[in-house]
């Protein structure tokens, strides 16, 4: 079994995101630590990208913050090895597909399954322009994460046939951030994904509250947060690392998981 | 890349997030039937001729060509254009196209300001609603277009976002597009972003080459030795070029922002200084920093400050079929002076980049050689910044 089924193996599973290098690195392996500790069944790393369009406000700013700061992709992989000596919750790396493509896509992911990372959630790729980046994860053994949205309709039973790791479930149109009610209709969605893979499949986009993670977590297998986590870490700067803790564990045990 | 659709070469695609991939299945699928529709395109015709005014003048600049000393310059007047661009030409088809589909909103990006207002202007004739997105700093630099676009009833949002400018408009207009896609339109402005856009665009921008094809063998008995346009995304420029792309001998020459020179951080010069990419739904050329972050980039023209470029142009480049050069912030004010004194016309500045680079390349020509060059727009929008370039203190 690989790294990222094994997170859905502890009853519903809490994904938590951060932007890397917001507002230094230091502090997100602080973070990355601490949401480890607090019931975390996988931790999706941002790499900052200077034009994330499928981003809300929150995490733009959150990228801007840490590309302002200086940040780069050789840092973030030192900060991960440095890491990987005591974390070793399933990880997977949230990008644009610039960022891989301009290092250089098999040197990224060869870089990347090296440091123990486990898979890759690229927003910018949908299922037709996969196989480019979908390849090089399977010679280096790693998960090109899929994603289905609202709109994906006659598509999900197609994306879901070939997914690999999990299926990231797209709660709302548009961008990430909060939100304070959810429309879509995630269990039809779900139902869809069921009749075609086994692969597991969790929802994000504009959870933040236990209440959302609870009502999502029964739909799905597990539930994303991002926009709630990067505005703690905006609010609190380099005190932030308290605070996700406490919100991880308040989110893990509101979708009824127990803490490892 | 099995399944990869509207490749020129490794360009193009679509690298677009989910939600909207079946928003541009169902445009494509649109476009394919109206594409070959006779009365769909008998009604753009009809709205190109009657309402934008078409075809443009193919004018000979006969002071220009005597003071140059060397091949005959023609200018393709898209200026002389319904809102004084060559953006009409492509919102026209988008807007009908749209409202073909059911959608009754209009959304758009723009720099200068043109793209937008055609975009207005296309919405106020169809009775559709219309949201313009506007780098807040554009929105200073081409104020004057963004009370157009609110008088024509469009609403205007400023973008604040990493640079302000062009590719901030694009992408809140694409996420703007993922929040509300029934009922909406991403009307683009240039041959760029995801398959379909840069095909369409080009389609609907073709007008302008087979015009001067005709216009030409009218005039000369034969086809031109050169066709120069400015080159931002793209859009008058491979509209200019198409249908002489089989003509190996006629010289396709696209001319690209260099701001103050390509050995400068300030330039928006893609094919001179830029890698190969992912950005804006599409692989291409783009000016980017070694990690892949977007490089902020800089012209004096709202129109040209794009750090990438359309697929098929970066194609066109890989081939050798059309040429990209720099032209600077400098050299394009000087060509925007010679052409309002020479000629009684005053070019936009983006269009001013293409005639800096006829000022060099005609007399180094013979007499008997010709050039076209295209005016993508009229510069009235510009004179106050001009002035200000030039020391001026005057305000719009």
């Amino acid at each position: 079994m690989n790294k990222i089924a094994e997170a859905f193996q502890n009853g519903k599973a809490y994904i938590p995101f951060i932007t890397c290098g917001d507002p230094d690195l230091e502090t997100t392996a602080k973070i990355i630590g601490e949401m480890s500790r607090n019931g975390a069944d996988l931790i999706e790393l941002g790499i900052p990208f200077s034009d994330p369009t499928a981003e809300g406000p929150v995490i733009q700013q959150a990228n801007l913050r840490a590309l302002a700061g200086g940040v780069t992709t050789d840092q973030i992989f030192d900060m991960v090895a440095q890491l990987r000596k005591d974390v070793k919750t399933p990880m997977v790396f949230m990008t644009y597909a610039n960022v891989l493509f301009s290092y250089g896509a098999e040197r990224f992911i060869a870089k990347s399954a090296e440091l123990g990372i486990d898979g890759f959630i690229l927003p910018d790729i949908p299922f037709e322009e996969k196989e480019e980046f979908r390849e090089l994860c399977d010679r280096y053994g790693r998960d090109l994460i899929s994603l289905i949205a609202p709109t994906s309709e006659n598509r999900i039973a197609m994306i879901a046939r070939e997914a690999q790791g999990f299926l990231y479930i797209v709660s709302s149109l548009g961008v990430t951030g909060v939100r304070s009610e959810i429309t879509t209709d995630i269990g039809a969605m779900v139902q869809i994904i069921r009749e075609n893979t086994d692969v597991p499949c969790a929802v994000g986009f504009g959870i933040s509250t236990p209440e959302q993670a609870k009502k999502m977590s029964e739909a799905a297998d597990g539930v994303i947060v991002g926009s709630a986590i990067v505005k703690l870490a905006a609010q609190y700067g380099r005190d932030a690392v308290q605070p996700i803790g406490a919100y991880v564990r308040s989110m893990k045990e509101a979708i009824g998981g127990k803490i490892r | 890349m099995t399944n990869s659709k509207g490749r020129f070469g490794v360009h193009g695609g679509q690298y677009i997030p989910e939600t909207l991939m079946n928003a541009v299945i169902e445009l494509e699928e649109a476009y394919g039937q109206y594409k070959r529709d006779p009365a769909f395109q008998a009604e753009l015709t009809d709205l190109l001729n009657e309402y934008a005014g078409r075809p443009s003048r193919l004018y000979y600049a006969a002071k220009m060509t005597e003071d140059l000393g060397g091949a005959k310059i023609y200018l393709k007047r898209e200026d002389l254009n319904h809102t004084g661009a060559h953006k009409i030409n492509n919102v026209l088809g988008q807007a009908l196209l749209a409202k073909k589909m059911g959608k009754t909103r209009l959304i758009a990006e723009t720099g200068a300001g043109q793209h937008g207002v055609a975009t207005a202007t296309a919405a106020a004739l169809m009775g559709m609603e219309c949201v313009v997105f506007m780098g807040q700093e554009d929105t200073v630099r081409q104020a004057l277009n963004v009370y157009k676009m609110r008088l024509l009833g469009a609403e205007v949002v400023p973008v604040t976002t990493g640079t302000a400018t062009l590719k901030d408009a694009v992408s809140e207009a694409m996420r703007e597009w993922t929040s509300r896609i029934s009922d909406t339109h991403y009307c683009l402005g240039s041959v760029m972003g995801p398959h379909p856009f840069p095909v369409i665009v080009r389609d609907f921008q073709a007008v302008i080459s087979k015009e001067i094809k005709q216009q030409i063998l009218e005039k000369e008995g034969r086809l031109p030795d050169a066709v120069l346009a400015c080159v931002g995304g793209g859009s008058n420029s491979i509209g200019s070029f198409y249908h002489f792309l089989d003509d190996r001998d006629v010289a396709l020459i696209g001319c690209e922002a260099a701001g103050r020179g390509i050995d400068t951080f300030e330039t928006a010069a893609t094919m001179n200084v830029g890698r190969l990419g992912i950005f804006h739904g599409m692989k291409s050329y783009f000016c980017q920093d070694e990690y892949g972050q977007i490089a902020p980039v800089y012209s004096i023209s709202a129109g040209l400050d794009y750090p990438g470029v359309g697929p098929e142009h970066a194609y066109l480049h890989d081939i050798g079929r059309a040429q990209y050069v720099p032209i600077t912030d400098d050299e394009a004010v000087e060509a925007f002076e010679y052409l309002s004194k020479t000629e009684g016309i005053i070019p936009a500045i983006e269009s001013s980049h293409a005639l800096a680079h006829a000022m060099k390349l005609a007399p180094q020509m013979d007499k008997n050689k010709i050039i076209v060059v295209t005016i993508s727009g009229r510069g009235d929008k510009d004179c106050a910044a001009i002035a200000r370039y030039r020391g001026e203190d005057i305000h719009e």
